[in-house]
């Protein structure tokens, strides 16, 4: 079982168990934890469901954003070097103990 | 007729289990609301992602699961009492209580009209045969989804988001396409001309077959099964099953009925109060009247009047005054759009369509509006500051695409 430590906007940090083969975006709504509006439901349209990554395990990779998530990214006022759309990255066994955060509401 | 029961008080009774109904319940509990809540819907389904239902779900890309807006425990976690399968049929706003179609009645001190709407009927001859299906629901979709692997000919009657959506999934599993549509041009209502043009060389370059200025006079059948579509001018379309996408009728009788003030939906105002005490309204029913005074049908729109009426319970005033967005997706191209464009005197080009990447920009007494963006995310995101600002820039300039719309912006501050 892999965890995934999400900071949600209050600062504080909660633990879960993440299902691989789900979106992170999907395993931080499954997990019943309701900030993220991930209004398109995930098919990269709109950028609600931005998360910073705290965290990676060592060895983990992320996939590399698209040019569509990149530019998507760009719109926000809170992007940071560690920011991604937590709809494109599918949880593996490899991200567990990963660490993200909510990012404020654009 | 059945007798009223009286079932239990609530404060929030929210009516309509969609985007907007279950939005509301989220952000009353996330401002701090504290009093019982329920959510009537009349699906039986727990609250899901809608647009997908003519994307991913009829591709059978997305299993129902994942479409599920918050997981099924959310709700009672949230002390949210979900009675699904039923519909409202009554309300009464002096007694302040809502009657379920089962006699059931429930009282608020605070109601959320958030119903949606239906799909438009076909009136036309045959329209009562069966193979003909809406997409609406998930039981619309589960209904086609059954039939559909013994159909190769589909007709699709309407060219707007829905019927052109279900166009690109029919023709990705192999299926013979016909769309029928009544004006000159697909998306008519809802984008400009380039786009309409676009998307139409698109399908067709995927083999649709695209009839426009095309009526539809009868739906003719065979053994009370549709069998094809004759047209206004005579030529008759084979089909094995027809989908139909002529837009919603919104669903608010019962609140219409009980006085509220609208005609084609529900008049609210900039805190989506209805004219009736303590009765809000959101989504694709509602009509901001001191805004663009139209119905919004997206999920942005749904969500953010949702947020903003749960506020306003809460005592927490914030009129609405959200950018409204858009989306659709059909084969590889992926359209946003940002803004509203009703009322557009001109249009601009921004790229070249011939290239599958480009934007068109809606302007009013010169000044930016909206963008449609195709396969341009970077347009959609800039564009959001020149819509915000209502931005006056030349027309060659906003056609220039050598400069990013962000650095226009900076020219004009
Ligand atoms: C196939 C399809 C594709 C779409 N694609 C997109 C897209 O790509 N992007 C986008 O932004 N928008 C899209 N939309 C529009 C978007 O889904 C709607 O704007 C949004 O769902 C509106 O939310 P709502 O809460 O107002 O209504 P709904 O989500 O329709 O929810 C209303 C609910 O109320 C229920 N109801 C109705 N009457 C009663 C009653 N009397 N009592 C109890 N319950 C009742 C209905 O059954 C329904 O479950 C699409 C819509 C469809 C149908
Ligand atoms: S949910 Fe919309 S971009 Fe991720």
């Amino acid at each position: 079982m892999a965890t995934i430590s999400l900071r949600t906007r209050d600062g504080e940090l909660h633990q879960f168990d993440g299902r691989n083969g789900m979106s992170i975006m999907e395993n931080i709504r499954n997990a019943g934890f309701d900030e993220l509006l991930a209004m398109c439901g995930g098919c990269l349209s709109c950028a609600t469901c931005h998360i910073y990554f705290e965290s990676v395990p060592p060895g983990a990779d992320l996939p590399t954003p698209s040019v569509d998530e990149r530019e998507l990214l760009e719109g926000s006022d809170y992007r940071q070097d560690n920011s991604r759309l937590s709809c494109q990255i599918p949880f593996e066994q490899s991200l567990d103990g990963i660490v993200v955060a909510i990012a404020p509401e654009d | 007729m059945t007798q009223d029961v009286f079932a239990g008080t609530f404060d929030c009774i929210i009516v309509g289990a969609g985007h907007g109904g279950s939005q509301t319940a989220v952000a009353l509990r996330q401002s701090g609301f504290e009093g019982s809540i329920a959510l009537l819907g009349a699906e039986p389904e727990v609250p899901y992602d809608r647009p997908s239902l003519s994307k991913e779900y009829l591709a059978g890309k997305k299993t129902f699961e994942r479409m599920h807006l918050r997981p099924q425990d959310f709700w009672s976690s949230r002390n949210v009492e979900l009675v699904l399968g039923t519909r409202v049929v009554a309300v009464d706003p002096v007694a302040k209580t809502v009657t379920l179609e089962n006699g059931a009645c429930y009282s608020y001190r605070s109601l959320v009209w958030a119903a949606g709407g239906e799909p438009r009927k076909l009136s036309c001859p045959g329209s009562e045969l069966s193979g003909i299906f809406y997409i609406r629901s998930k039981a619309d979709c589960d209904a086609l989804l059954a039939v559909l692997p013994d159909a190769s000919k589909v007709a699709i009657i309407g060219g707007g988001y829905v019927g052109l959506e279900a166009a690109a999934v029919f023709r990705e599993l192999g299926k013979h396409v016909v769309l029928v549509e009544a004006l000159n041009r697909v998306l008519a209502r809802v984008a400009g001309e380039p786009i309409s043009r676009f998307y139409e060389r698109e399908h067709r370059d995927h083999g649709v077959d695209i009839r426009l200025n095309s009526d539809v006079k009868v739906i003719s059948g065979r053994d009370g099964r549709a069998s094809g579509v004759l047209l206004e001018s005579r030529e008759s379309l084979q089909a094995d099953i027809v989908v139909v996408g002529i837009g919603i009728v919104p669903s608010a009788a019962p609140l219409l009925a009980a006085g509220a003030q609208g005609s084609n939906g529900v008049n609210v105002d900039a805190y989506c109060r209805t004219s009736l005490p303590d009765i809000y309204c959101v989504g694709d029913c509602a009509i901001l009247t001191n805004g663009p005074g139209i119905r919004v049908e997206s999920v942005q729109n749904a969500t953010d009047q949702a947020t903003t009426a749960a506020k306003a319970i809460c005592g927490n005033f914030k009129a609405y005054d959200a950018l409204p967005w858009f989306w659709s997706n059909q084969y590889d191209l992926k359209l946003q759009t940002i803004g509203l464009n009703c009322g557009y005197d001109a249009v601009v080009v921004r790229g070249e369509p011939a290239s599958r990447s480009f934007s068109l920009v809606y302007l009013k007494n010169e000044a930016v509006i909206a963008l449609d963006c195709v396969n341009a995310p970077r347009d959609y995101v800039q564009g959001r500051k020149l819509v915000e600002t209502a931005a006056k820039l030349g027309s060659v300039q906003l056609a220039d695409t050598s400069k990013q719309l962000k650095e226009l912006t900076l020219e004009t501050n």
